[in-house]
């Protein structure tokens, strides 16, 4: 019987054991069709950026053309000129570097310090965790503005203090997110036979626990990136971020407010940036989260 | 459910105490005092004899731990100081303007309920259709528009267009005239609840398509359930849970001042009260409304808490007891 089964199937290759590797991020996030629209929209946010950061404006972003006020886009000024003469696509290119330093910055700020503070919290645990998540619970208890115009009142408006106010607001959020993922992950078995093992809690911490945040940490990263730009557009909207002369996108259109029936393209332009730098990191960020949590695929 | 109350209740103390002293030091950080607050530049030229008996008058010659303490033991009593801007006593400035900011986080949460659930619900038991598409973009641009700029639409569009100025004229109370009231509030409420409505559709989208998939669903379907008996009975109701914790913390937000909105549209609410109050360094004023406006916060977080059981019969608070 063996032998006839055998027999039967002489020629069938032996069955390929090799395991393949799974693609990496960025494979998956290219058939992600959110997620790439995302990228595009956040690659052409950068390169404006650091066109209007090196000073490659169409003119100069502050200079005054006073023969020239109000005048509507034409093809000498793409987006046209403000109520000084200044070029708007100029303003708007240095706009985009102002409003992605503080956003980078205060993400980065808060980001480092969030995530600090939730892997201390989830994983030393005991008083320590119950402090510090008081603490945070403390800063959650303020609406997201009014605990930046606080600390903006404190430390004076201004580009810099902007930076800072934001990364006070967001790092409690980060803190929540880096410390429930230590929590679950050090309930886990693998982590008792390391500890079991006589690994040192450092290299648990490193090895082990960190490579398991990443995912959450990141998608975390691009949606808090458009929430700062949104927060600094909305403190420039109030006066209390970027200050004129600069520009930010904020300032922009505090500046066209009583002009937009005269001068709509001061409205539009920088409004239209900012709908789609945050709709940029949005979209980057659902889909990053689309790839690196195939449980939510969809859901959105 | 009664000692459950009582616990989170009493949780609720030491965020409200953590919250003060963080408003004191705040306040505190910022250069100046009440005397320059009050007096601006002519501070400078008082002698040092009436600059210490403003100090006292002030209790700032006082150690600031006395300070926090006479401060909070004032609030307690319904004492929050004396606006140096209104020249009245802060609670009375700010029960003039919450009313007024209850009524546009109100309507605002009640457009965007209008707008984002049945949205969402669509959304979800049309998955991947063509209304599937649509909702999920208004979501996605609901989001990516900040007030600000919805609300400069908004006024350049009704200007442009119909030579309206809903940001112009002085505000009438619902008591007063509540037809034109409504129609100086619509537009600010329309400008909130549209991106909350966004992030309302999103949620009941994705709880819904949870929901759906269930086990439970699919066996009131094999019974012979009619579809829309399945979405209303069994998915929607399970579905309002996350859908309830995000209205509430919305609540929360909104009655903690729609700073952006009342600017725009010149409303006289709790948010214009304290950009105000920033400007015009009207210290104890701004101390009072943080402090009003996280306790808002805190108790609109407790109050969501405890909605919770009532709308979903599988919670119950006895396991925390």
């Amino acid at each position: 019987m063996l032998k006839r089964f055998q027999g039967t199937h002489p020629k069938v290759p032996p069955k390929e054991t090799e395991i393949k590797s799974r693609p990496g991020v960025f494979s998956r996030l290219r058939r992600n069709l959110s997620g790439m629209v995302g990228l595009g929209l956040v690659i052409i946010f950068i390169s404006i950026a650091l066109l209007g950061a090196l000073g490659a404006t169409p003119y100069p972003p502050n200079e005054q053309y006073r023969a020239d006020r109000l005048k509507a886009p034409s093809h000498v000024y793409w987006m046209g000129t403000d109520l000084y003469g200044r070029d708007v696509s100029s303003r708007i290119m240095t706009g985009a570097a102002n409003s992605l330093r503080v956003a980078l910055l205060s993400v980065a700020l808060s980001g480092t310090l969030g995530t600090l503070l939730g892997i201390l919290s989830g994983f030393v645990g005991g008083l320590l965790d119950t402090v510090i998540m008081r603490i945070m619970d403390i800063f959650f208890a303020f609406p997201a503005l009014l605990l930046a115009l606080v600390v903006v009142t404190v430390l004076g408006p201004g580009l810099n203090n902007a930076v800072i106010a934001i990364s006070i607001v967001y790092t409690p959020i980060f803190a929540r997110v880096a410390r429930g993922p230590v929590l679950s992950v050090k309930a886990m078995e693998y982590i008792t036979a390391a500890r079991c093992l006589g690994l040192r809690e450092s290299y648990i911490l490193f090895r082990h626990i960190l490579p398991n945040m990443l995912a959450p940490l990141i998608v975390q990263f691009s949606l808090a990136l458009s929430w700062a730009l949104l927060t600094e557009a909305s403190l420039s909207f109030l006066g209390l971020g970027t200050r004129p002369p600069d520009s930010s996108w904020g300032v922009m259109l505090t500046e066209s407010r009583g002009l937009a029936e005269r001068a709509p393209w001061l409205m539009f332009y920088p409004g239209l940036a900012i709908v789609l730098g945050v709709l940029g990191f949005n979209l980057l960020g659902d889909g990053l989260r689309d790839v690196l949590d195939p449980r939510m695929r969809g859901r959105r | 459910m009664p000692r459950y109350l009582m616990q989170r209740l009493l949780a609720f103390v030491p965020t409200l105490l953590g919250i003060s002293i963080l408003v004191f030091i705040s306040l505190r950080l910022i250069p100046g005092n009440a005397i320059t607050a009050t007096l601006g530049t002519e501070a400078g030229m008082l002698t040092p004899a009436q600059r210490a008996a403003l100090e006292r008058y002030y209790g700032l010659d006082r150690p600031h731990l006395e300070q926090y303490f006479n401060w909070i033991g004032e609030a307690l009593r319904g004492n929050l100081g004396i606006s140096v801007r209104h020249g009245k006593p802060v609670l009375e400035v700010i029960w003039d303007r919450f009313p007024l900011t209850f009524q546009l986080a109100l309507m605002s949460v009640l457009i965007a309920l209008l707008i984002g659930i049945p949205l969402g619900l669509l959304s979800a038991v049309y998955h991947n259709s063509i209304i599937d598409l649509c909702g999920r973009l208004f979501a996605l641009i609901g989001l990516a528009l900040p007030n600000f700029l919805v609300g400069t639409l908004i006024i350049y569009f009704l200007s442009v267009w119909f030579g309206v100025l809903p940001n112009a004229g002085d505000f009438t109370r619902f008591t007063d005239d509540p037809i034109k009231n409504l129609g100086q509030m619509i537009f600010p409420a329309f400008t909130l609840g549209f991106s909350f409505a966004s992030s309302l559709m999103r949620m009941t989208r994705s709880a819904m398509l949870e929901v759906l998939g269930e086990d439970y669903v699919r066996t009131a379907r094999s019974k012979g359930l009619r579809e829309r008996m399945v979405i209303r009975r069994h998915a929607l109701r399970n579905s309002l849970i996350p859908v309830v914790t995000l209205i509430g913390v919305e609540i929360g937000y909104l009655l903690g001042g729609t700073f952006i909105v009342e600017f725009l549209f010149s409303l006289p609410g709790i948010g214009r009260l304290t950009v105000n109050g920033i400007q015009q360094r009207d210290y104890a004023l701004v101390q009072g409304v943080t402090m009003f406006i996280a306790f808002n916060f805190v108790l609109v977080n407790l109050m969501v808490d405890l909605i919770y059981a009532a709308v979903d019969p599988r919670i119950s608070y006895k396991h925390h007891a």
